[in-house]
């Protein structure tokens, strides 16, 4: 066995020092696809059936970042009009019209009242949480971003955060994959056996819309908010887990949307 | 090369005294054209070199046919599949319930006295895929295991009816996500024989890259999960560090961390967007701590006790079933599609043979993902060695096929996926794919002999399946 205690210690810390100090790999991740500030008129002709899963919209032109599957499509055949979100973080949203770029306007004062609830909520989590995962139909990518937190560079053990095998111990459920019909009933069952006050988090785009499934099947709920209420919504296909760590972080109060430190 | 019988039991004739020479039964998928229409079931066959289909029409408002399974074992699960799909009834399936639908359990297998049924699952402990394991059990020794797959199944596979090309690629990533390259491989790749196009040979090297990098992404996962069963927690995490840097390497190459968005129809849409120099850097460095690491791993005695002799898959039952991947490898049947029937640019590299196995076990399956782990890195350097010479200013050839059918396949880390693709005015009008997982994961039924409770995580982890790819 000693041989493990040697390789234990032969490449020093790995963990990210993140949130605390800013990442390097986190920085320079690519995120969903966002319209840019001036756009050139000539890539925003025609965009009807440019993007595959229907994230962008027209007059004004809008992207649904929950809908972006972060294939590029936009990016390299619009350059003058779309670009790539950066930074692995986000976005995760406590809205879902929230993940709308840019913003439609009449979201502020919604959104505050929404923060604001979920912070009364999670007042009580303080700084030991766990975290139940349900998989409602997913691609299997997601899991693995999900099983890297455990790992030794992101290790979320060192926030207070632990992944429970039990709903009854759970404070954060978060759900990824599409919404299949043949998880609803066992999704459900798990987030009514959660003790209150409880979090839910839609990990994904698939989870949050539906992704590429969001059309032509009656074997997906087309997300998982028809079964479950979200409370913070985050886009990727799959997010990072830098991503899935900022929206944990977002659930228990400890950072706010916007990326700010909140205690 | 498509084959039609005039019925269904010459037909199966046909697929025994085949399969009795040595091809290898790969798949059987039932499909119409339109809604009206009669179904037709297509059996593939691997043989040197190309996959065969074998077809039959049935008749016009047929309810059933004789199954295939009392003949062939290894379409138990396809013909459950077809039943769910098509309501086809196949007289004679020796049990009949429903797999990627969701419907009422069967009674339990195994009766006597104090046996029980341990459901586990579809919410499972720690995070894992959906899926539900009866385990019928007098408390310690498992008689018998059903599964039940269906809660996962997300109707990919009709999702794909409609798409354009590019979009199908997209959804093709997504059917299975760990082995996201190899299923767009594999779509590309019927696409590609349709259309008659090859792609350039610096795609082809780029192709080799990102399928390399997943195999060895995947079999660090198994790793992982092996010795996080055996509690052996700085095994865990090393392994955990390496597969997190080999994903980091990938999302540095291209984007994504799965490989996602490279493979296209007729080539791939970037080259590794590091420098040759660094991305050989970044493969030696890897390749040499990997390499310790399993050397570490496989001389840990008390982890080495709980994989040997665990879940044994006998040889012959590897060979009758035609076990895909690893799990085939370890108990000696090999068919790896990089050898037996190359694409891109595999046949200009050297793929070494799998070393020889019998033991069928979890060690053995383990030693097989260690020595593909080894002769990727083998791979990856001659790749990135050819490519580095290349100007790589073509990565892709116009890909407009005309309407037509084609397979196509690729060997993901879980084994071969086979893609039956259909096209009709630019669009996709059948897409079946199949997955390693769905072929191999019926075998778990069969590996409990002599195998405790205890022994549960071990056999599951060491098949290294995605319920993704089985439910689809």
């Amino acid at each position: 066995m000693s041989i493990w205690v040697l390789r234990g210690l032969r490449d020093g810390v790995v963990t990210t020092r993140w949130p605390a100090k800013p990442d390097a790999y986190a920085d320079a991740w690519r995120g969903p696809a966002r319209p840019v500030d001036a756009p050139d008129p000539a890539d925003l002709a025609d965009l009807t059936d440019l993007c595959p899963t229907g994230a962008i919209s027209v007059d004004p032109v809008r992207v649904d970042m929950g809908r972006c599957i972060l294939c590029g499509r936009c990016v390299a055949e619009r350059p003058g009009a779309f670009a790539w979100s950066e930074g692995a973080t986000g976005p995760a949203a406590l809205t879902r019209e929230q993940l709308i770029i840019p913003e439609l306007p009449e979201t502020d004062a919604a959104v505050a009242a929404v923060r604001a609830r979920l912070a009364e909520r999670t007042a009580a989590l303080r700084r030991s949480v766990h975290v139940r995962h349900v998989d409602a139909g997913s691609d299997g990518s997601e899991e693995w971003e999900i099983q890297a937190l455990l790992g030794p560079v992101y290790d979320i053990h060192r926030l207070g955060v632990f992944i429970t095998a039990s709903p009854r111990h759970a404070d954060v459920l978060l759900v990824t994959g599409a919404g299949s019909v043949g998880m609803s009933g066992p999704l459900r069952t798990t987030y009514d056996g959660m003790p209150d006050p409880k979090v839910v988090i839609a990990t994904g785009t698939d989870a949050v819309s539906g992704g590429l499934l969001l059309a032509g099947s009656d074997q997906t709920t087309g997300g998982v908010g028809a079964t479950v209420p979200v409370d913070i919504w985050l886009a990727g296909s799959p997010p990072s887990p830098f991503g899935i760590l900022n929206a944990l972080l977002i659930a228990v109060g400890y950072l706010t949307p916007d990326g700010k430190r909140s205690r | 090369m498509t084959m039609t019988q005039p019925d269904v039991v010459a037909l199966w004739k046909e697929l025994e005294s085949r399969v009795a020479a040595g091809d290898r039964f790969a798949g059987l998928f039932a499909g119409r054209a339109a809604d009206h229409n009669p179904v037709t079931l297509s059996a593939h066959l691997a043989t040197a070199g190309e996959v065969d289909t074998l077809e039959v029409t049935l008749p016009p408002g047929a309810t059933g046919y004789p199954a295939l399974t009392p003949r062939i074992g290894a379409a138990f699960w396809y013909e459950r599949v077809i039943h769910d799909q098509f309501g086809l009834v196949p007289e004679g399936h020796p049990r009949l319930a429903p797999l990627i639908r969701p419907g009422q359990p069967l009674p339990r297998h195994v009766e006597g006295y104090g046996l029980f049924t341990i459901p586990h699952g579809p919410v499972r402990s720690g995070v894992l895929e959906s899926i539900e394991y009866l385990v019928e059990t007098p408390g310690e020794a498992i008689p018998h295991l059903n599964m039940r797959v269906f809660y996962k199944h997300r109707g990919v596979e009709s999702r794909f009816t409609g798409l354009t090309l590019p979009d199908g690629v997209l959804l093709a990533e997504r059917a299975e996500g760990i082995a996201s390259v190899a299923h767009a491989l594999a779509f590309c790749h019927a696409a590609e024989r349709i259309a008659g196009c090859t792609p350039p040979a610096e795609a082809a090297l780029v192709r080799v890259l990102h399928a390399e990098l997943e195999r060895i992404a995947n079999h660090l996962d198994v790793a992982v999960r092996l010795a996080d069963a055996a509690g052996l927690a700085v095994a865990t995490a090393r392994l955990a560090l390496h597969k997190e840097r080999v994903m980091r390497l990938v999302s540095r190459m291209c984007g994504s961390r799965f490989g996602r968005g490279v493979v296209v129809p007729g080539g791939v849409t970037t080259l590794p967007r590091l420098s040759p120099a660094d991305l050989r850097t970044e493969l030696d460095t890897l390749s040499r701590q990997v390499i310790a690491e399993a050397a570490a791993l496989m001389a840990t005695s008390s982890f080495l006790d709980r994989l040997r002799g665990t879940g044994p898959l006998t040889p012959d039952r590897a060979r009758t079933h035609g076990a895909l991947g690893p799990i085939g490898k370890a108990a000696g049947f090999a068919d790896d599609n990089r050898l037996t029937r190359p694409y891109d640019a595999y046949p200009n590299l050297v793929v070494p043979p799998a070393r020889a196995h019998a033991a069928g076990d979890a060690m053995a399956r383990l030693r097989v993902r260690w020595e593909e782990v080894e002769s990727s890195f083998g791979l990856l350097r001659l790749a990135a060695d050819e490519l580095a010479e290349r100007p790589g200013d073509q990565l892709r050839v116009p890909c407009e096929p005309p309407d037509g059918r084609a397979l196509g396949w690729a060997e993901a880390p879980q084994g071969e996926v086979l893609y039956d693709l259909s096209l009709a005015g630019g669009r996709i009008t059948r897409c079946h794919p199949r997955s390693a997982s769905f072929h191999n994961l019926v075998l778990m039924h069969e590996v409990f002999a002599g195998d405790i409770l205890t022994d549960f995580p071990f056999i599951e982890a060491s098949f290294g399946l995605s319920v993704a790819g089985v439910a689809l």
